[in-house]
């Protein structure tokens, strides 16, 4: 079997056929260009800030965000920004190989840990916090990333957080909050975080929202990252380990499931954003501790803050 | 036929026989999802319809980062 396309060998059967290697760059580089346009992720003058974890999909976003405004001469600027949660034998790893990326590609990056913000490493946390909340360690991870990226990202003057959120990771969150009943939060998924604009929050975008994780693997792959194999300890742990065994399975025998959950819910998101910008009465709030933007008088990771203090104690 | 097959999340190198043609064979043969890997040998990315030969070396590359 060739490529679709010419003659080569193929690297990846996609829905619409067989592509090789060069065939699938572009088709890949389209797609994420694509999906920039059409929801207009970017503006002229953005300083964009790319969350990143030295992980497939933020080299591949890095990479291909530093392309587009080389390419198409997009009047922006970028930098990168990495969270060290201090989970042991792994983000160290990722770290290294996210410094070596940045240093080839003249991208300046920033570091930022949970152990200066919060007194702890996630590792050292997680057990303190579980006792008293039963909160699973990728619930702590998850506010305190998110915290630390909105905070940093607009000390660092940032416009737009780009992050490398790709369709699998959509499909599992569109799943997850179905199964839970979270239609609220699932109001916030979308190529363009959040329901809300307020200044305190940074708007979130996914470049990489059309992107099976396959995809963005093999591109990471053929463009020759340094990407080095590594698992965290807590991912098998959470409700999302075994819909993305789910999906995967679904995947396997329809092609194009993924695809059709994210192509679903687009049509279904404006009302979703619609109800629930008319049910927040109140609006966002600076938190009374740290003054970061907050639903309630204490932000979340000011929760987890208090709960690891008390729990110490 | 004979397989040398590395996995990269297990980082274990196993020797199989298989009685299948295809990399779709011996994933099923594996139990393995096609979403979750990626296949090489040689050095190049081969597809689950490429028909595999006696004594190939193949890396199971992992989709999955598990962050």
């Amino acid at each position: 079997m060739n490529c679709g396309k010419c003659d080569n060998p193929p690297v990846i059967e996609l829905q619409h056929g067989a592509v090789c290697k060069s065939h699938f760059l572009n088709y890949f580089e389209d797609k994420v260009f694509k999906t920039i346009r059409k929801y207009a992720l970017l503006q002229p003058n953005d300083i964009i800030c790319v969350a990143a974890s030295g992980g497939k999909d933020s080299l591949t976003v890095l990479y291909l965000i530093k392309k587009y405004i080389e390419e198409w001469r997009f009047p922006a600027t970028i930098f990168a920004l990495a969270i060290d949660e201090g989970i042991h034998h792994y983000r160290s790893k990722t770290l290294a190989d996210l410094e070596l990326f940045c240093k080839d590609y003249e991208i300046p990056l920033h570091i930022m840990s949970t152990k200066q913000e919060f007194g702890a490493t996630l590792d050292q946390a997680y057990p303190i916090i579980n006792k008293g909340t039963k909160k699973k360690p990728c619930n702590i991870c998850g506010v305190w990333r998110r915290y630390l990226i909105n905070k940093h990202a607009r000390t660092l003057g940032a416009t737009k957080v780009v992050t490398g959120h790709n369709l699998d990771d959509e499909a599992q969150a569109i799943i997850m909050n179905i199964f839970k009943a979270n239609t609220d939060l699932a109001s916030h998924l979308g190529p363009i975080s959040g329901v809300q604009e307020h200044a305190l929050f940074i708007p979130r975008v996914k470049p990489l929202y059309f992107c099976a994780e396959k995809e963005t693997r093999l591109y990471a792959l053929l463009r020759g990252f340094t990407i080095e194999f590594t698992e965290c300890p807590y991912s098998r742990e959470g409700l999302r380990a075994q819909v993305q065994a789910m999906l995967n399975d679904f995947e396997a025998k329809y092609h194009g499931t993924k695809q059709s959950i994210v192509r679903s819910f687009l049509d279904l998101l404006p009302l979703l954003k619609e109800r629930e910008q008319k049910k927040l009465v109140e609006p966002i709030l600076a938190c009374h501790e740290c003054g970061e933007p907050a639903h309630h008088d204490v932000c979340n990771a000011c929760l987890t803050r208090k709960s690891l203090v008390e729990q110490r104690l | 036929m004979e397989l040398t097959v590395f996995h990269e999340r297990e980082n274990i190198t196993q020797t199989i026989q298989s009685a299948g043609k295809t990399v779709q064979d011996l994933l099923q043969q594996l139990n393995i999802n096609c979403e979750t890997v990626i296949v090489v040998r040689n050095n190049e990315v081969i597809t689950e319809s490429e028909v595999l030969q006696n004594n190939d070396k193949l890396m199971l590359l992992s989709v999955i980062s598990g962050g």
